[in-house]
C-alpha cells in the first residue's frame, strides 16, 4: 500500500513538473489564432522541443485580469490589444519585458530601432498592426455598394442587418467618423460628454438592426449565413474568409481604426522564462513576416516589411489587404491608447446601459 | 404488578451495566457511525457550496479596494465627521496616497472602486496619479492644477463612502439606486438604470417559459403515461435523447434552425407563407431565448409529470365518465387534481432553472433576450466588479428562496413529486 502511495505521489509530481514545462499561449482563435499557431507556436515547439499549446478567448485581456486577481494564472503568453497591454501593465498585471533581450533585425538593426515607434512597451511586444473595419457581402448589393463609414450607419441607403462588436472601443470612433468628424479630431471630440452622446446618437440610428458579436470569428460567419448585410470585423478575418474560402466579402477601409497587437506575459505565469524565450523567438524579423503570410496584419518591425509577399496560397499579393497600405489610409484612425487606457471601464459601462435600454 | 414496575432500574446487561445506559451508548455509536458516513458529503457541500456562496455574499458588502490602497486619506475620513470640507491635511493625504498607489500600481484598483459609485472618475485617478510624483506643497493647488475636477464635493463625499470597506452600496446599485452628496438613497439617473427592469424581465420570461413547457409537456407526459409500456419506452427515448445531448449542441442547433437564412425561414419562404424580404426574426432576440430555453427545459417538466401520471389508475376517470361526467369534467375534477404534485414540481424546477440560465440567452438572446444572469456573468468576467455581481446574485438567490417559501406555504413542499 505504502509503495503504491509513494509511486502515485511520484507520478503526480512528475506529471505536474512535466506539465509545468509546457507553454500555453492564449489568443483570439479563428484565422488569427491559426496564423499565430502556424507562424509562431508550432515552429517554436519544433525548435526548442518544449510542448506548446494555443488556447482561444474572445479577448485574452479579460481572462488575464480575472486570473491575476484570483491568483490562478494558467497561461504563459497572451496576445492582447495595445491599450489593454498598457492598462494591465499600469495595474501591475503583466511581467515587464526587456527590449534589449529581443533579437536584432535581420539586417542587424537593434530591436529598439527596428520596431515601429512605440511598438515595444514596458510589458508587451507588438507583433502586428490590425484594424477594425467593416465588410459587406457583394452579392447583397448589386447597385451602389457601401464605400464610406457613413454608409454603415445609413439604413435607408443600405438596408439590412448590421453586425457590430459588443463593446465601446472602435465603435464610438467609427460612429463619429461616420458623422463627419475628421480622423484627427475624433479623440478630442470623444473626450467631451457631448462627443460621447453624439457617438451614441449615431449608433442609435441602427441600434434596432444590430446583431452584436463577441468573438472575432463570428462576423465572417454572420455574413456568410446572410444573418447580416454589413458587419464590423477585424480586417484579417474578412480577408481569410474571402481568400481561403472564396466568400464574396468586400472590406471597406474608410473609417478604419487600427492598432498594435502584441504578446505579453501575465504576472504569475507558470513558465515566465519559457514565455520570454517564446516572445523573443516569435518577434524576429522572419517570424513577423511569416505571420503575415497567414493573415493580413502588418508586421510591427521595419525589417519585416520587405519580406511580406504572398499569402500562403502562393498567389495572393498581401500588400493591398494590409491596413497600412497607402490606399487604405485615406480616412483612417490610429487607435489612441491614451484615451482607452483611462476610459475603457467608464465607456463600456455606458455602452452596456445603452444596450440594455430598449 | 410489583414485579414489573420495580425492577425497571434493576435490569442490567451481563457485565452489570444498566440496560438503558448500554442501549443509549450503543445507539450513540450507531449515530456517530451514521454521521461519519455522511461526513464526506457534508464536508464536500460545506467546502464547495456553502463557503464559496458565503464568501461571495461577503464580497457584496465588503470591498477594500479604496481603504487598502489609500491609507492616509482613509484615516482622514475616519478622523473627521461626514460633511467636513477637505483641509490641507486631506489634500496632503490625497497627494501622498496617489503617489504611493501609482508606484505600487494599485491606482487602477482605487480608481475602479470609486468609479463603481461615481461613474466617470477612474480616469481622474489614473491620470492624476501619473503626475503625483511631482506634487509639492501646497498640495491643494498641486492636485487642482493636475485636474480641477478634484474640487467637486460629490467626489469627496463618494470617496468618504467608499473609504469604508463595508457598505450596502452594491446592493443599492443592483437595485438601480445610489447615494447623493448627503448620503441619502436616491434613484440612479435614467440612462443608467438597468437592473430592476432586467430582474422583472427575467422573472417574466422564466414564467413564460414555464408556462410553455407546461402546455407542451402535459399532453406528452399524459401520452407517455397511458401508452402501453412498449411504445411509451420508445417515446421516452425521444424525450431523454435531447436531455442527454450537450446543452451547447442543442443551442447551436437552434441557431442553425432559426436564423434568417435558416431551415425554418427557408421552409416558410419555399412554402410561400412569408415573402423573401419578410423573413422572420426568430433568433438574437427574446423569441430566440424563449424557443431555445423551452426546448432545453422541457424534459424537466415532462419527467416529473410522467412519474406522477404513470401510477394514476385509468379506472378513476372511467368511473367518473360512467357516473355521467363529461370528458372535460372528468379531466378537470378527477385527473388534473391527481397530477398537481407533478405540475408543481415541474413548474418549480423549470422556473428556478430558467431564472438562473445564462449560456443559452448569451448565445441566442441578442441584446433584448439577455437575462439577469448574463449581467452577473458580465460583471464576474468582463468588468470584474465582483461585488456588484455578488449583490445581483444575492438578490436573485433571495428571490428564488422567497419563491420556494411561497410555494411551500401555498402548495406544500411535501406535495411535490420529483420522480
Amino acid at each position: 500500500m505504502k509503495k503504491i502511495l509513494i509511486l502515485t505521489t511520484a507520478l503526480t509530481g512528475f506529471a505536474v513538473s512535466a506539465s509545468a514545462q509546457e507553454l500555453t499561449v492564449m489568443s483570439w482563435g479563428g484565422a488569427y489564432g491559426e496564423a499565430q499557431t502556424e507562424a509562431h507556436v508550432k515552429p517554436w515547439s519544433a525548435a526548442t522541443g518544449f510542448p506548446a499549446k494555443m488556447v482561444d478567448s474572445d479577448n485574452p485581456a479579460t481572462p488575464i485580469k480575472a486570473m491575476v486577481e484570483a491568483g490562478n494564472v494558467t497561461i504563459d503568453v497572451a496576445s492582447i490589444e495595445y491599450a489593454d497591454a498598457i492598462r494591465l501593465c499600469d495595474e501591475g498585471m503583466l511581467e515587464p519585458i526587456d527590449i534589449a533581450a529581443l533579437p536584432a533585425g535581420a539586417d542587424g538593426t537593434p530591436a529598439a530601432e527596428d520596431f515601429l515607434a512605440g511598438a515595444v512597451t514596458e510589458c508587451a511586444v507588438s507583433t502586428d498592426i490590425w484594424s477594425n473595419v467593416y465588410a459587406y457581402d457583394t452579392s447583397k448589393f448589386t447597385g451602389e455598394a457601401p464605400s464610406t463609414a457613413a454608409d454603415f450607419f445609413d439604413l435607408e441607403k443600405f438596408p439590412g442587418k448590421r453586425g457590430m462588436r459588443k463593446g465601446a472601443k472602435a465603435n464610438l470612433e467609427m460612429a463619429l467618423m461616420a458623422d463627419g468628424v475628421p480622423a484627427a479630431e475624433v479623440y478630442s471630440v470623444l473626450e467631451t460628454p457631448e462627443g460621447v452622446d453624439r457617438a451614441f446618437a449615431v449608433m442609435d440610428k441602427i441600434k434596432n438592426d444590430v446583431v452584436w458579436w463577441e468573438a472575432g470569428a463570428q462576423p465572417p460567419q454572420l455574413l456568410a449565413d446572410g444573418e447580416v448585410a454589413l458587419t464590423t470585423a477585424y480586417n484579417g478575418r474578412i480577408f481569410a474568409a474571402a481568400v481561403t474560402e472564396g466568400k464574396p466579402f468586400q472590406t471597406v477601409f474608410d473609417g478604419q481604426v487600427y492598432e498594435y497587437e502584441g504578446f505579453a506575459i501575465p504576472k504569475g505565469a507558470p513558465n515566465p522564462e519559457l514565455a520570454r524565450q517564446f516572445i523573443a523567438f516569435a518577434s524576429t524579423t522572419q517570424a513577423l513576416a511569416d505571420q503575415a503570410k497567414w493573415i493580413s496584419y502588418g508586421p510591427a518591425r521595419k525589417s519585416s516589411g520587405p519580406l511580406v509577399g504572398l499569402f500562403q496560397d502562393g498567389k495572393t499579393e498581401m500588400g493591398p489587404f494590409m491596413p497600412t497600405a497607402a490606399a487604405n489610409l485615406t480616412n483612417a484612425l490610429p487607435s489612441s491608447y491614451e484615451f482607452w487606457v483611462d476610459r475603457d471601464t467608464e465607456l463600456n459601462e455606458r455602452f452596456n446601459a445603452w444596450l440594455a435600454a430598449n | 404488578m410489583a414485579d414489573i414496575s420495580a425492577p425497571a432500574a434493576a435490569l442490567t446487561t451481563s457485565d452489570g451495566r444498566p440496560l438503558r445506559a448500554a442501549l443509549a451508548s450503543a445507539q450513540q455509536r450507531a449515530k456517530r457511525r451514521a454521521f461519519l458516513l455522511v461526513l464526506p458529503l457534508l464536508a464536500f457541500i460545506v467546502i464547495t457550496f456553502i463557503v464559496p456562496i458565503g464568501q461571495l455574499m461577503h464580497q457584496a458588502i465588503y470591498n477594500p479596494g479604496f481603504s487598502d490602497n489609500m491609507p492616509r486619506l482613509t484615516q482622514w475620513f475616519a478622523d473627521t465627521p461626514p460633511g467636513t470640507a477637505p483641509d490641507e491635511a486631506a489634500w496632503e493625504a490625497l497627494a501622498l496616497d496617489l503617489r504611493d498607489a501609482s508606484e505600487a500600481k494599485t491606482i487602477g484598483t482605487v480608481g475602479t472602486r470609486v468609479n463603481y459609485d461615481l461613474s466617470g472618475t477612474r480616469s481622474l485617478f489614473t491620470s492624476t496619479a501619473r503626475k503625483a510624483a511631482r506634487f509639492e506643497p501646497p498640495y491643494r493647488e498641486a492636485v487642482l492644477a493636475a485636474d480641477d475636477k478634484w474640487a467637486d464635493p460629490v467626489l469627496w463625499s463618494t470617496m468618504r463612502q467608499v473609504s469604508d470597506a463595508y457598505s450596502l452600496n452594491f446592493f443599492l446599485a443592483a437595485l438601480d439606486m445610489t447615494r447623493d452628496v448627503e448620503g441619502r438613497v436616491v434613484a440612479m439617473p435614467e440612462d443608467r438604470q438597468i437592473y430592476v427592469s432586467l430582474f422583472l424581465k427575467t422573472f417574466l420570461l422564466a414564467g413564460l417559459i414555464t408556462l410553455t413547457c407546461l402546455v407542451l409537456g402535459f399532453p406528452v407526459a399524459h401520452l407517455l403515461a397511458t401508452l402501453p409500456m412498449r411504445w411509451s419506452n420508445l417515446l421516452m427515448i425521444l424525450v431523454l435523447l435531447p436531455f442527454w445531448t450537450s446543452l451547447l449542441v442543442r443551442t447551436t442547433s437552434w441557431m442553425v434552425l432559426l436564423q434568417q437564412q435558416g431551415v425554418v425561414n427557408n421552409t416558410l419562404v419555399a412554402a410561400g407563407v412569408v415573402a423573401e424580404e419578410g423573413r422572420l426574426e426568430l433568433i438574437y432576440n427574446q423569441i430566440g431565448t424563449i424557443i431555445a430555453m423551452t426546448h432545453i427545459l422541457l424534459p424537466f417538466m415532462i419527467l416529473p409529470l410522467y412519474s406522477v401520471m404513470r401510477p394514476i389508475p385509468p379506472s378513476y376517470v372511467r368511473a367518473a365518465r360512467s357516473l355521467g361526467a363529461t370528458s372535460w369534467t372528468a379531466f378537470r375534477r378527477v385527473y388534473l387534481p391527481q397530477t398537481l404534485p407533478g405540475v408543481g414540481a415541474g413548474a418549480l424546477l423549470v422556473f428556478i432553472l430558467a431564472v438562473g440560465y445564462y449560456i443559452t440567452p448569451a448565445l441566442v438572446g441578442g441584446a433584448s433576450g439577455q437575462l439577469i444572469s448574463n449581467l452577473i456573468a458580465f460583471h464576474m468576467q468582463d468588468s470584474l466588479n465582483w461585488s456588484l455581481a455578488a449583490a445581483l446574485a444575492g438578490l436573485l438567490l433571495g428571490a428564488v428562496l422567497l419563491l420556494y417559501w411561497v410555494y411551500d406555504r401555498l402548495v406544500g413542499i411535501d406535495n411535490m413529486k420529483l420522480g
